[in-house]
Protein backbone atom coordinates (compact mmCIF):
# COMPACT_ATOMS: atom_id res chain seq x y z
CA UNK A 1 0.00 0.00 0.00
CA UNK A 2 1.66 3.31 -1.00
CA UNK A 3 0.86 6.25 1.64
CA UNK A 4 -0.90 8.50 -0.50
CA UNK A 5 -3.89 6.11 -0.54
CA UNK A 6 -3.33 5.28 3.07
CA UNK A 7 -3.55 9.07 3.53
CA UNK A 8 -6.51 10.14 0.85
CA UNK A 9 -8.71 6.82 0.41
CA UNK A 10 -10.84 7.58 3.58
CA UNK A 11 -11.81 10.96 2.61
CA UNK A 12 -14.15 9.92 0.25
CA UNK A 13 -13.28 6.01 -0.96
CA UNK A 14 -13.48 4.69 2.31
CA UNK A 15 -14.69 7.21 4.45
CA UNK A 16 -14.86 6.10 8.26
CA UNK A 17 -18.79 7.88 8.90
CA UNK A 18 -19.87 7.19 5.11
CA UNK A 19 -18.62 4.02 4.59
CA UNK A 20 -17.38 2.27 7.68
CA UNK A 21 -20.01 4.11 9.93
CA UNK A 22 -18.10 4.75 12.50
CA UNK A 23 -18.03 7.73 15.11
CA UNK A 24 -21.63 8.68 13.71
CA UNK A 25 -23.10 9.88 17.51
CA UNK A 26 -20.41 12.34 18.14
CA UNK A 27 -21.01 13.58 14.72
CA UNK A 28 -24.66 14.47 15.65
CA UNK A 29 -23.46 15.90 19.36
CA UNK A 30 -20.76 18.42 18.62
CA UNK A 31 -21.31 19.90 14.92
CA UNK A 32 -23.97 23.10 15.85
CA UNK A 33 -21.51 25.42 15.50
CA UNK A 34 -18.02 25.38 13.29
CA UNK A 35 -15.28 25.89 15.97
CA UNK A 36 -16.69 23.65 18.02
CA UNK A 37 -16.57 20.98 15.37
CA UNK A 38 -13.02 21.85 13.61
CA UNK A 39 -11.50 21.58 17.58
CA UNK A 40 -13.47 18.43 17.88
CA UNK A 41 -12.17 17.03 14.64
CA UNK A 42 -7.92 18.29 15.60
CA UNK A 43 -8.69 16.39 18.47
CA UNK A 44 -9.56 12.84 17.41
CA UNK A 45 -7.10 13.24 14.51
CA UNK A 46 -4.63 13.69 16.64
CA UNK A 47 -5.74 10.75 18.88
CA UNK A 48 -6.34 8.42 16.11
CA UNK A 49 -2.90 9.32 14.68
CA UNK A 50 -0.94 8.77 17.56
CA UNK A 51 -3.09 5.91 19.52
CA UNK A 52 -2.27 3.63 15.84
CA UNK A 53 1.26 4.81 15.87
CA UNK A 54 2.03 3.77 19.43
CA UNK A 55 0.03 0.80 18.87
CA UNK A 56 1.85 0.12 15.39
CA UNK A 57 5.16 0.21 17.28
CA UNK A 58 4.13 -2.36 20.16
CA UNK A 59 1.56 -4.25 18.05
CA UNK A 60 4.79 -7.59 18.14
CA UNK A 61 4.73 -7.24 21.84
CA UNK A 62 1.11 -7.21 22.21
CA UNK A 63 -0.29 -10.43 23.77
CA UNK A 64 -3.46 -11.27 21.76
CA UNK A 65 -5.69 -11.93 24.92
CA UNK A 66 -5.18 -8.95 26.03
CA UNK A 67 -4.39 -6.46 22.95
CA UNK A 68 -8.08 -4.53 23.20
CA UNK A 69 -7.18 -3.73 26.69
CA UNK A 70 -3.82 -2.55 25.90
CA UNK A 71 -5.36 -0.47 22.85
CA UNK A 72 -8.05 0.91 25.39
CA UNK A 73 -5.51 1.99 27.45
CA UNK A 74 -3.19 3.71 25.05
CA UNK A 75 -6.28 5.43 23.33
CA UNK A 76 -7.33 6.26 26.90
CA UNK A 77 -4.28 7.90 28.11
CA UNK A 78 -4.38 9.95 24.56
CA UNK A 79 -7.54 11.02 25.10
CA UNK A 80 -6.75 12.64 28.62
CA UNK A 81 -3.94 14.06 27.43
CA UNK A 82 -5.67 16.10 24.75
CA UNK A 83 -8.14 17.04 27.14
CA UNK A 84 -6.26 18.32 29.93
CA UNK A 85 -4.16 20.06 26.72
CA UNK A 86 -7.98 21.61 25.56
CA UNK A 87 -8.38 22.86 29.36
CA UNK A 88 -5.10 24.53 29.43
CA UNK A 89 -5.17 26.10 26.02
CA UNK A 90 -8.69 26.68 24.60
CA UNK A 91 -10.79 26.72 27.92
CA UNK A 92 -14.15 27.78 26.52
CA UNK A 93 -14.40 25.32 23.64
CA UNK A 94 -13.38 22.62 26.24
CA UNK A 95 -15.98 23.53 28.25
CA UNK A 96 -18.73 23.51 25.14
CA UNK A 97 -17.53 19.84 24.36
CA UNK A 98 -17.84 18.93 27.53
CA UNK A 99 -18.01 14.94 27.94
CA UNK A 100 -17.12 14.59 24.34
CA UNK A 101 -13.51 14.95 24.21
CA UNK A 102 -13.50 12.35 26.74
CA UNK A 103 -15.93 9.96 24.92
CA UNK A 104 -13.49 10.00 22.24
CA UNK A 105 -12.09 7.06 23.91
CA UNK A 106 -15.30 5.52 23.24
CA UNK A 107 -15.49 6.31 19.19
CA UNK A 108 -15.37 3.96 17.13
CA UNK A 109 -13.21 5.60 14.48
CA UNK A 110 -10.01 4.85 16.95
CA UNK A 111 -10.82 1.81 18.30
CA UNK A 112 -11.39 0.70 15.13
CA UNK A 113 -8.36 1.81 13.06
CA UNK A 114 -6.04 0.62 16.27
CA UNK A 115 -7.69 -2.66 15.18
CA UNK A 116 -8.03 -3.13 11.87
CA UNK A 117 -4.82 -1.58 10.41
CA UNK A 118 -2.30 -0.54 13.68
CA UNK A 119 -2.30 -4.25 14.36
CA UNK A 120 -1.03 -5.23 10.76
CA UNK A 121 0.66 -2.37 9.46
CA UNK A 122 4.18 -0.44 10.25
CA UNK A 123 4.63 2.21 11.96
CA UNK A 124 5.03 4.81 9.58
CA UNK A 125 1.97 4.26 7.31
CA UNK A 126 -0.38 3.13 10.56
CA UNK A 127 0.05 6.92 11.89
CA UNK A 128 -0.55 7.79 7.87
CA UNK A 129 -3.94 5.92 8.18
CA UNK A 130 -4.73 7.44 11.77
CA UNK A 131 -4.52 11.02 9.89
CA UNK A 132 -6.35 10.06 6.77
CA UNK A 133 -8.87 8.39 9.20
CA UNK A 134 -9.35 11.27 11.19
CA UNK A 135 -9.58 13.97 8.20
CA UNK A 136 -12.19 11.58 6.76
CA UNK A 137 -14.04 12.32 9.90
CA UNK A 138 -13.58 15.82 9.45
CA UNK A 139 -14.45 16.26 5.89
CA UNK A 140 -18.05 14.96 6.49
CA UNK A 141 -18.30 16.77 10.62
CA UNK A 142 -17.15 20.10 8.61
CA UNK A 143 -19.73 19.76 6.22
CA UNK A 144 -22.27 18.92 8.68
CA UNK A 145 -21.26 21.84 11.15
CA UNK A 146 -21.16 24.35 7.68
CA UNK A 147 -25.07 23.59 6.77
CA UNK A 148 -25.83 23.42 10.58
CA UNK A 149 -24.68 26.35 11.32
CA UNK A 150 -25.41 28.24 8.66
CA UNK A 151 -29.44 27.60 8.70
CA UNK A 152 -29.62 27.03 12.21
CA UNK A 153 -27.96 30.19 13.67
CA UNK A 154 -27.11 31.83 10.36
CA UNK A 155 -23.12 32.17 10.98
CA UNK A 156 -20.53 30.56 9.87
CA UNK A 157 -17.26 30.31 12.27
CA UNK A 158 -19.46 32.52 14.40
CA UNK A 159 -19.34 35.03 11.87
CA UNK A 160 -23.21 36.25 11.37
CA UNK A 161 -23.52 35.56 7.76
CA UNK A 162 -27.79 36.20 7.68
CA UNK A 163 -28.55 38.15 10.81
CA UNK A 164 -31.23 36.36 13.34
CA UNK A 165 -34.62 37.71 13.41
CA UNK A 166 -33.93 37.75 17.10
CA UNK A 167 -31.18 40.08 16.72
CA UNK A 168 -33.09 42.47 14.70
CA UNK A 169 -32.17 40.81 11.19
CA UNK A 170 -34.90 39.17 8.65
CA UNK A 171 -33.50 35.39 8.76
CA UNK A 172 -35.62 33.48 11.13
CA UNK A 173 -33.43 30.60 12.09
CA UNK A 174 -34.25 26.55 11.46
CA UNK A 175 -34.79 25.33 14.51
CA UNK A 176 -34.46 21.63 13.39
CA UNK A 177 -30.58 22.72 12.35
CA UNK A 178 -30.02 23.32 15.82
CA UNK A 179 -31.01 19.88 17.58
CA UNK A 180 -29.68 16.61 16.73
CA UNK A 181 -32.03 14.65 14.51
CA UNK A 182 -30.56 17.03 12.00
CA UNK A 183 -27.21 15.83 11.74
CA UNK A 184 -28.84 12.34 10.90
CA UNK A 185 -31.02 13.84 7.96
CA UNK A 186 -27.39 15.49 6.78
CA UNK A 187 -25.04 12.52 7.14
CA UNK A 188 -27.99 10.39 5.47
CA UNK A 189 -28.21 12.54 2.72
CA UNK A 190 -24.21 13.21 2.35
CA UNK A 191 -24.26 9.42 1.74
CA UNK A 192 -26.34 9.30 -0.60
CA UNK A 193 -24.70 12.34 -3.03
CA UNK A 194 -21.08 10.05 -1.81
CA UNK A 195 -22.46 6.76 -3.21
CA UNK A 196 -24.10 8.51 -6.43
CA UNK A 197 -20.86 9.78 -7.43
CA UNK A 198 -18.74 6.20 -6.43
CA UNK A 199 -21.21 4.00 -7.38
CA UNK A 200 -19.01 0.82 -6.11
CA UNK A 201 -20.13 2.09 -2.52
CA UNK A 202 -23.25 0.78 -3.08
CA UNK A 203 -24.51 -2.41 -0.84
CA UNK A 204 -26.35 -5.07 -2.31
CA UNK A 205 -29.98 -5.37 -1.90
CA UNK A 206 -29.98 -7.66 0.97
CA UNK A 207 -33.91 -8.30 -0.10
CA UNK A 208 -36.14 -7.73 -3.01
CA UNK A 209 -39.01 -5.33 -2.26
CA UNK A 210 -41.89 -7.48 -4.06
CA UNK A 211 -44.95 -5.61 -6.11
CA UNK A 212 -47.84 -4.15 -4.67
CA UNK A 213 -50.09 -6.44 -3.08
CA UNK A 214 -53.63 -5.90 -3.23
CA UNK A 215 -54.87 -5.79 0.36
CA UNK A 216 -58.16 -7.79 -0.16
CA UNK A 217 -55.68 -10.86 -1.06
CA UNK A 218 -54.72 -11.11 2.74
CA UNK B 1 13.59 -7.19 14.63
CA UNK B 2 12.88 -3.81 13.08
CA UNK B 3 9.39 -2.66 13.02
CA UNK B 4 9.06 -2.05 9.21
CA UNK B 5 9.60 -5.56 8.32
CA UNK B 6 6.58 -6.62 6.24
CA UNK B 7 5.79 -9.57 7.59
CA UNK B 8 7.70 -9.49 10.56
CA UNK B 9 7.55 -13.11 12.81
CA UNK B 10 5.82 -12.65 16.12
CA UNK B 11 7.97 -13.07 19.05
CA UNK B 12 7.67 -17.07 20.20
CA UNK B 13 6.47 -16.37 23.99
CA UNK B 14 3.94 -13.32 22.77
CA UNK B 15 1.38 -15.21 24.59
CA UNK B 16 2.86 -16.66 27.27
CA UNK B 17 1.69 -15.76 30.81
CA UNK B 18 5.07 -13.82 31.92
CA UNK B 19 4.91 -11.18 27.94
CA UNK B 20 0.81 -10.58 28.77
CA UNK B 21 2.05 -9.28 32.80
CA UNK B 22 5.56 -7.90 31.48
CA UNK B 23 3.54 -6.05 28.24
CA UNK B 24 0.02 -5.03 30.70
CA UNK B 25 2.36 -3.68 33.72
CA UNK B 26 4.57 -1.65 31.36
CA UNK B 27 2.11 -0.38 29.24
CA UNK B 28 0.00 0.91 32.54
CA UNK B 29 3.00 2.50 33.84
CA UNK B 30 4.07 4.52 30.66
CA UNK B 31 0.66 5.91 29.81
CA UNK B 32 0.48 6.56 34.13
CA UNK B 33 3.51 8.57 33.41
CA UNK B 34 2.09 9.97 30.61
CA UNK B 35 -1.18 10.83 32.10
CA UNK B 36 0.06 12.46 35.12
CA UNK B 37 2.85 14.53 33.77
CA UNK B 38 0.20 16.17 31.27
CA UNK B 39 -1.89 16.73 35.10
CA UNK B 40 1.20 18.26 36.63
CA UNK B 41 2.29 20.34 33.90
CA UNK B 42 -0.93 21.60 32.62
CA UNK B 43 -2.64 22.56 36.18
CA UNK B 44 -1.38 26.19 36.48
CA UNK B 45 -2.82 26.93 33.66
CA UNK B 46 -5.76 25.14 33.70
CA UNK B 47 -6.36 26.87 37.32
CA UNK B 48 -5.33 30.31 35.82
CA UNK B 49 -8.68 29.53 33.31
CA UNK B 50 -10.79 28.02 35.99
CA UNK B 51 -10.36 31.48 37.88
CA UNK B 52 -10.68 33.57 34.73
CA UNK B 53 -14.23 31.86 34.03
CA UNK B 54 -15.43 32.54 37.41
CA UNK B 55 -14.88 35.74 37.52
CA UNK B 56 -16.41 36.25 33.62
CA UNK B 57 -19.83 34.55 35.42
CA UNK B 58 -19.61 36.97 37.91
CA UNK B 59 -19.78 39.92 35.55
CA UNK B 60 -21.75 37.61 33.27
CA UNK B 61 -24.41 37.66 36.09
CA UNK B 62 -24.13 40.85 37.03
CA UNK B 63 -24.89 41.58 33.12
CA UNK B 64 -21.63 43.61 33.06
CA UNK B 65 -19.99 40.95 30.41
CA UNK B 66 -21.76 40.69 27.00
CA UNK B 67 -20.44 38.02 24.91
CA UNK B 68 -21.44 39.18 21.88
CA UNK B 69 -19.58 42.58 22.39
CA UNK B 70 -16.94 41.39 24.25
CA UNK B 71 -13.50 41.60 21.87
CA UNK B 72 -11.43 38.83 24.13
CA UNK B 73 -11.22 37.99 27.80
CA UNK B 74 -8.71 40.62 28.93
CA UNK B 75 -11.46 42.75 30.04
CA UNK B 76 -12.18 40.99 32.64
CA UNK B 77 -9.57 41.46 35.08
CA UNK B 78 -10.37 44.80 34.96
CA UNK B 79 -14.50 44.79 34.94
CA UNK B 80 -13.92 42.67 37.84
CA UNK B 81 -12.35 45.57 39.86
CA UNK B 82 -15.42 47.36 40.61
CA UNK B 83 -16.49 44.77 42.12
CA UNK B 84 -16.36 45.12 46.15
CA UNK B 85 -16.21 41.40 47.32
CA UNK B 86 -16.67 41.13 50.96
CA UNK B 87 -17.28 38.25 53.47
CA UNK B 88 -20.09 37.32 54.67
CA UNK B 89 -21.26 35.02 58.13
CA UNK B 90 -24.01 32.62 56.97
CA UNK B 91 -24.05 31.60 60.91
CA UNK B 92 -24.48 35.11 62.58
CA UNK B 93 -26.03 36.00 58.78
CA UNK B 94 -24.23 39.38 58.90
CA UNK B 95 -21.83 40.75 56.13
CA UNK B 96 -17.70 41.31 58.16
CA UNK B 97 -16.43 44.49 57.87
CA UNK B 98 -12.73 43.91 55.92
CA UNK B 99 -11.10 44.17 59.68
CA UNK B 100 -12.86 41.56 61.06
CA UNK B 101 -12.29 39.32 57.78
CA UNK B 102 -8.56 39.82 58.14
CA UNK B 103 -8.59 38.56 62.30
CA UNK B 104 -10.04 35.54 60.79
CA UNK B 105 -7.00 35.25 58.43
CA UNK B 106 -9.27 35.14 55.62
CA UNK B 107 -8.67 36.99 52.47
CA UNK B 108 -12.16 37.22 50.72
CA UNK B 109 -10.37 37.94 47.47
CA UNK B 110 -8.96 34.35 47.24
CA UNK B 111 -11.15 32.27 49.71
CA UNK B 112 -12.35 28.98 48.59
CA UNK B 113 -15.71 28.20 49.65
CA UNK B 114 -15.53 24.99 48.15
CA UNK B 115 -12.41 23.80 50.37
CA UNK B 116 -13.93 25.44 53.40
CA UNK B 117 -17.20 23.14 53.08
CA UNK B 118 -14.72 20.46 53.55
CA UNK B 119 -12.63 22.00 56.74
CA UNK B 120 -14.87 20.57 59.80
CA UNK B 121 -13.84 23.88 61.58
CA UNK B 122 -14.93 26.50 58.97
CA UNK B 123 -18.12 24.64 57.86
CA UNK B 124 -21.13 22.78 59.38
CA UNK B 125 -23.34 19.50 58.57
CA UNK B 126 -26.76 20.27 57.27
CA UNK B 127 -29.53 18.48 58.77
CA UNK B 128 -31.29 16.60 56.73
CA UNK B 129 -34.31 19.13 56.97
CA UNK B 130 -32.30 21.89 56.48
CA UNK B 131 -30.31 20.72 53.34
CA UNK B 132 -32.82 21.98 50.54
CA UNK B 133 -30.01 21.67 47.69
CA UNK B 134 -27.91 18.43 48.89
CA UNK B 135 -24.83 19.66 49.66
CA UNK B 136 -24.40 17.91 53.11
CA UNK B 137 -21.74 20.44 54.26
CA UNK B 138 -22.01 23.88 54.15
CA UNK B 139 -19.37 26.70 54.50
CA UNK B 140 -19.56 28.88 57.38
CA UNK B 141 -17.79 31.68 55.33
CA UNK B 142 -19.08 32.68 51.49
CA UNK B 143 -18.09 35.58 49.53
CA UNK B 144 -20.48 38.33 47.86
CA UNK B 145 -19.90 40.51 44.95
CA UNK B 146 -21.29 44.39 45.57
CA UNK B 147 -21.41 46.83 42.75
CA UNK B 148 -21.55 49.90 43.90
CA UNK B 149 -23.02 53.25 42.11
CA UNK B 150 -21.89 56.00 44.34
CA UNK B 151 -23.27 55.49 47.30
CA UNK B 152 -26.24 53.43 46.59
CA UNK B 153 -25.95 49.07 46.08
CA UNK B 154 -26.29 48.74 42.29
CA UNK B 155 -25.97 45.10 42.51
CA UNK B 156 -24.84 42.01 43.79
CA UNK B 157 -23.74 39.04 42.74
CA UNK B 158 -23.99 35.76 45.43
CA UNK B 159 -22.32 32.22 44.53
CA UNK B 160 -24.64 29.69 45.11
CA UNK B 161 -24.59 25.95 44.48
CA UNK B 162 -26.70 23.18 45.01
CA UNK B 163 -27.15 19.16 43.40
CA UNK B 164 -29.15 18.68 40.14
CA UNK B 165 -29.71 15.59 38.37
CA UNK B 166 -25.86 13.98 38.23
CA UNK B 167 -23.76 16.55 39.52
CA UNK B 168 -23.52 19.34 42.33
CA UNK B 169 -24.29 22.82 39.88
CA UNK B 170 -21.87 25.85 40.99
CA UNK B 171 -23.04 29.51 39.95
CA UNK B 172 -24.19 33.03 40.57
CA UNK B 173 -27.29 34.76 41.22
CA UNK B 174 -27.50 38.23 40.88
CA UNK B 175 -29.82 40.93 42.11
CA UNK B 176 -30.91 44.40 41.27
CA UNK B 177 -30.46 47.05 43.93
CA UNK B 178 -33.64 46.53 45.36
CA UNK B 179 -32.05 42.92 46.45
CA UNK B 180 -35.65 41.49 45.03
CA UNK B 181 -35.36 41.92 41.30
CA UNK B 182 -32.84 39.27 39.58
CA UNK B 183 -30.59 40.38 37.59
CA UNK B 184 -29.25 37.34 36.32
CA UNK B 185 -27.87 33.61 36.87
CA UNK B 186 -25.15 32.00 35.77
CA UNK B 187 -23.82 28.57 36.08
CA UNK B 188 -19.93 27.99 35.69
CA UNK B 189 -19.66 24.47 36.82
CA UNK B 190 -21.86 21.39 36.30
CA UNK B 191 -22.10 17.90 34.81
CA UNK B 192 -25.66 18.02 33.44
CA UNK B 193 -26.35 15.88 30.59
CA UNK B 194 -25.35 18.34 27.44
CA UNK B 195 -28.79 18.92 25.61
CA UNK B 196 -30.98 18.63 28.17
CA UNK B 197 -30.15 19.48 32.31
CA UNK B 198 -26.75 21.59 29.93
CA UNK B 199 -29.25 24.18 28.75
CA UNK B 200 -28.68 25.67 32.04
CA UNK B 201 -25.99 27.49 29.73
CA UNK B 202 -28.15 28.26 27.08
CA UNK B 203 -28.35 31.81 27.03
CA UNK B 204 -32.16 32.29 26.30
CA UNK B 205 -32.93 30.27 29.38
CA UNK B 206 -30.22 32.42 31.49
CA UNK B 207 -32.31 35.73 29.62
CA UNK B 208 -35.67 34.85 31.07
CA UNK B 209 -34.39 35.51 35.24
CA UNK B 210 -33.66 38.70 34.30
CA UNK B 211 -36.36 41.06 35.94
CA UNK B 212 -38.04 38.38 37.44
CA UNK B 213 -39.11 39.07 41.40
CA UNK B 214 -36.83 36.83 44.39
CA UNK B 215 -38.88 37.98 47.44
CA UNK B 216 -42.33 39.11 48.59
CA UNK B 217 -43.25 39.89 51.80
CA UNK B 218 -40.10 38.65 53.11
CA UNK B 219 -40.72 35.26 51.63
CA UNK B 220 -38.61 33.89 48.71
CA UNK B 221 -41.74 33.38 45.91
CA UNK B 222 -39.28 33.14 42.27
CA UNK B 223 -40.49 29.33 41.14
CA UNK B 224 -38.84 27.19 38.45
CA UNK B 225 -42.01 25.60 36.69
CA UNK B 226 -42.26 22.78 35.02
CA UNK B 227 -43.10 23.68 31.03
CA UNK B 228 -43.21 27.35 29.91
CA UNK B 229 -44.42 30.01 31.92
CA UNK B 230 -48.14 31.00 30.38
CA UNK B 231 -47.53 35.06 29.69
CA UNK B 232 -50.62 35.85 30.79
CA UNK B 233 -50.45 33.94 34.23
CA UNK B 234 -51.04 36.12 37.38
CA UNK B 235 -47.52 35.21 38.74
CA UNK B 236 -45.57 35.96 35.07
CA UNK B 237 -43.43 37.99 36.62
CA UNK B 238 -41.50 35.39 39.51
CA UNK B 239 -42.12 32.47 37.42
CA UNK B 240 -38.80 30.83 35.31
CA UNK B 241 -39.88 28.13 32.96
CA UNK B 242 -38.48 25.14 33.54
CA UNK B 243 -36.07 23.32 31.47
CA UNK B 244 -37.79 20.74 29.12
CA UNK B 245 -36.23 17.14 29.40
CA UNK B 246 -34.43 17.79 32.98
CA UNK B 247 -37.12 17.94 35.40
CA UNK B 248 -34.80 16.88 38.10
CA UNK B 249 -32.13 19.38 36.98
CA UNK B 250 -34.94 22.25 36.98
CA UNK B 251 -35.77 20.80 40.46
CA UNK B 252 -32.35 21.40 41.69
CA UNK B 253 -32.35 24.66 40.30
CA UNK B 254 -35.57 25.60 42.73
CA UNK B 255 -33.87 23.80 45.57
CA UNK B 256 -30.81 26.58 44.91
CA UNK B 257 -32.74 29.61 44.93
CA UNK B 258 -34.99 28.34 47.72
CA UNK B 259 -32.29 27.76 49.80
CA UNK B 260 -29.14 30.05 49.26
CA UNK B 261 -32.23 32.74 48.87
CA UNK B 262 -33.60 31.84 51.65
CA UNK B 263 -33.36 32.80 55.76
CA UNK B 264 -31.17 29.82 55.60
CA UNK B 265 -29.08 30.93 53.18
CA UNK B 266 -28.09 34.81 52.15
CA UNK B 267 -31.45 36.11 52.90
CA UNK B 268 -31.05 38.19 56.19
CA UNK B 269 -27.93 39.30 54.42
CA UNK B 270 -29.81 40.78 51.36
CA UNK B 271 -31.74 42.71 54.26
CA UNK B 272 -28.75 44.29 55.77
CA UNK B 273 -27.42 45.18 52.44
CA UNK B 274 -30.67 47.01 51.84
CA UNK B 275 -30.64 48.38 55.42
Amino acid sequence: MNPKEVLLNPLFNNNPIGLQMLGICSALAVTTKMSVALVMCIALTTVTAFSNLFISLIRNQIPSSVRIIVQMAIIASLVIVVDQVLGAVAYDISKQLSVFVGLIITNCIVMGRAEAFAMQNPPGLSFIDGIGNGLGYSVVLMIVATIREFFGSGSLFGIEVMPLVTNGGWYSSMGLMLLPPSAFFIIGLLIWVLREWKTDQVEEVEFEIGGHTALSRI
Amino acid sequence: MSDNDQNPQPPANKDSMKNIIVVSLLVCLVCSIVVSSAAVILKPQRLANKELDRNKNILEAAGLYEKATATGDEDIPGLFENFEIRLVDLEEKRVLSVLEASDLGIDPTTYDQRKAAKNPALSKVLSSAEDIPSISRRARYSTIYILRDGQNVDKVVLPVHGYGLWSTLYGFIALDGDMSTVSGITFYEHGETAGLGGEVDNPSWKAVWAGKTMYEGGEVVLKVLKGAVNPNAAGVRYQVDGLSGATLTSRGIQNIVTYWMGDQGFGPILKEIQG
